[in-house]
């Protein structure tokens, strides 16, 4: 224990290793590093919240729909129509749902998916957890001999760890019917036969590695507005800036692993 | 409530608390803070806002820790205990928090039940009910169990945060400016009540507040908080009989309005 401050005094000037905002990004690092050690140490150690987990689950998921549906579909829809002219120009357009499948299927599909599920739910994480911990609600619950760690964070983390490929999956097949739309304006094409056509060029390596990823954004996406909200302070302030974090650090985050996932996955396809 | 007298053990120090110690960064907080609450005590602690009266009974419930003293909880050191223990120790320890900390999401039944299905996993849906409803009506609230706590009234917030921490029973009641932000009549109610949680649950507690009314009505003894330690500690009229400028500025800066300078 330190016993050293006697005296308001006493207690020497802080002194920095580096400079401020150095030794501040260094002990953020630290302190992230310990809240995901913390939560591989608590979600494995029963009880389990499972009602909260459904409960953040259809949150996360369901309520997410109506956002993801729209925007899978039009991004499919917009991505073939803007993808047509250039097929066309070498006679290949019939090439159009295999360029579309392995587009939406390896990189639209997941990337759209964890960018509005950034924007959408890591912002609202953010947000409800800042606003309970200033206004002590977090303290409460440990207070009341409850653990708010399992509780808020490990349930939210797995909930967007699993609602988000479930998601990307679901924005996949939207955003194929999107292209389907504009493929059966133009050509006429059969559902079946455009099916099978974006089928034919998909391999089991692609899906997987694009659920793989998108557990990884889930988790991104869990734990960095768990972090921000879990740690906010200042009042209402406090609690807009960590909304507003957690959708940025999750954003660029988001990125990041996908282009190391993608250097990844091409090394061993 | 029914009321029941209430005995105050004076052999029993159900809190002890010797040369506590608490700074943040430079600002100290606590310097060398010594107090005992026994058995069936309320004890009020007066200060003025920033004194540290927060940190004091958020070191007692564990959620800060002291830099340095004695904080002996239910006769468990507090700051030495692990987690499950801490736990243990959290159940017979009630917190009311200043702005009521009520959880947001959650109905006023859904708050009451939240620490008791964690806690009491042995419970049926019929004893949990029993459980709420009876708190709610010892708080005169049971018409509320069904509304958020968006649509309540600060007191009536005030009122179901009490309800919340009763429902586990707890030996000891930790409340933080329970009259903070209320209306003179509501405040009136809300000392009542404290009054009432002692007889009806056999509770000792601690009851911060800068209000001397409040002080003066729930307090068996009273202690000034003043430059991180206890200026003076007893009954409302033996500490207010101290000959010290800065309690006497208390006393009628509360009472009578005057302005004073510390």
């Amino acid at each position: 224990m330190n016993t050293s401050n006697e005296d308001a005094s006493a207690v020497p000037s802080k002194k920095y290793v580096l400079s401020k905002k150095a030794d501040d990004f260094f002990i953020n690092i630290y302190r992230v590093y310990k809240f995901i050690a913390r939560f591989f140490k608590e979600a494995f150690v029963p009880p389990y919240e499972w009602k909260e987990i459904i409960r953040q689950c259809y949150e996360i998921g369901y309520k997410s729909l109506p956002l993801i549906s729209l925007t899978g579909f039009i991004t499919g829809l917009v991505f073939t129509k803007q993808s047509r002219p250039s097929l066309e120009t070498f006679g290949a357009s019939s090439w159009l749902p295999s360029l579309i499948s392995i587009a939406i299927i390896r990189a639209l599909a997941p990337l759209v998916t964890a960018l509005i599920t950034a924007g959408k739910v890591g912002s609202n994480i953010g947000a409800e957890l800042g606003s309970m911990k200033v206004t002590e609600q977090i303290d409460a619950m440990e207070v009341s001999a409850t653990n708010p760690f399992k509780f808020l964070v490990v349930s939210r983390v797995i909930a967007t760890s699993v609602m988000v490929p479930i998601l990307m999956l679901y924005t996949g097949f939207v955003g194929m019917l999107g292209s389907f739309l504009n493929v059966y304006a133009n050509e006429q094409t059969s559902f079946k036969a455009f099916f099978q056509s974006a089928f034919s060029t998909i391999s089991f390596l692609d899906i997987s590695s694009s659920v793989l990823k998108s557990v990884l954004y889930g988790f991104t996406i869990g734990i960095t507005g768990c972090y921000q909200g879990y740690h906010a302070s200042n009042g209402t302030q406090g609690v807009g800036k960590a909304a507003n974090t957690a959708v940025v650090v999750s954003m660029f985050l988001i990125f990041i692993e996908e282009m190391i996932v993608v250097q990844f996955v091409n090394a061993i396809r | 409530m029914e009321h029941k007298p209430v005995q105050i053990n004076r052999n029993n120090a159900v809190i002890h608390i010797q040369n506590l110690r608490k700074s943040f960064g430079a600002l100290t907080v606590l310097n060398g803070v010594d107090i005992d609450v026994f058995q069936g005590e309320n004890m009020a602690v007066l200060g003025r806002s920033g004194t540290g009266k927060s940190v004091l009974i958020k070191i007692i419930s564990g959620l800060l820790k002291p830099d340095s003293g004695i904080v002996q909880v239910l006769g468990e050191e507090v700051d030495k205990l692990n987690a499950e223990e801490l736990r243990a120790l959290r159940l017979r320890i009630g917190f009311s928090f200043q702005n009521s900390a009520l959880y947001d999401s959650m109905t006023v039944r859904e708050n009451l039940e939240f620490p008791l299905v964690r806690n009491k996993p042995n419970l049926t849906r019929q004893e949990i009910d029993s459980a709420v409803e009876e708190v709610l009506d010892n708080v005169g609230l049971l018409q509320t169990i069904n509304q958020m706590p968006a649509e309540l009234s600060g007191g009536q917030r005030k009122r179901i945060g009490i309800a919340r921490t009763l429902i586990l029973k707890p030996e000891i009641m930790l409340y933080d400016e329970p009259t903070a932000g209320l209306d003179p009549i509501t405040s009136v109610e809300i000392n009542s009540l404290i009054n009432e949680v002692r007889e009806q649950y056999n509770t000792s507690a601690i009851v911060i507040t800068h209000d001397l009314t409040c002080a003066k009505t729930t307090g068996n003894r009273i202690a000034i908080l003043l430059d991180g330690r206890f200026l003076a500690q007893g009954t409302f009229e033996e500490v207010f009989a101290v000959d010290d400028e800065r309690i006497k500025n208390f006393y009628n800066y509360n009472f009578t309005g005057d302005k004073v300078d510390y």
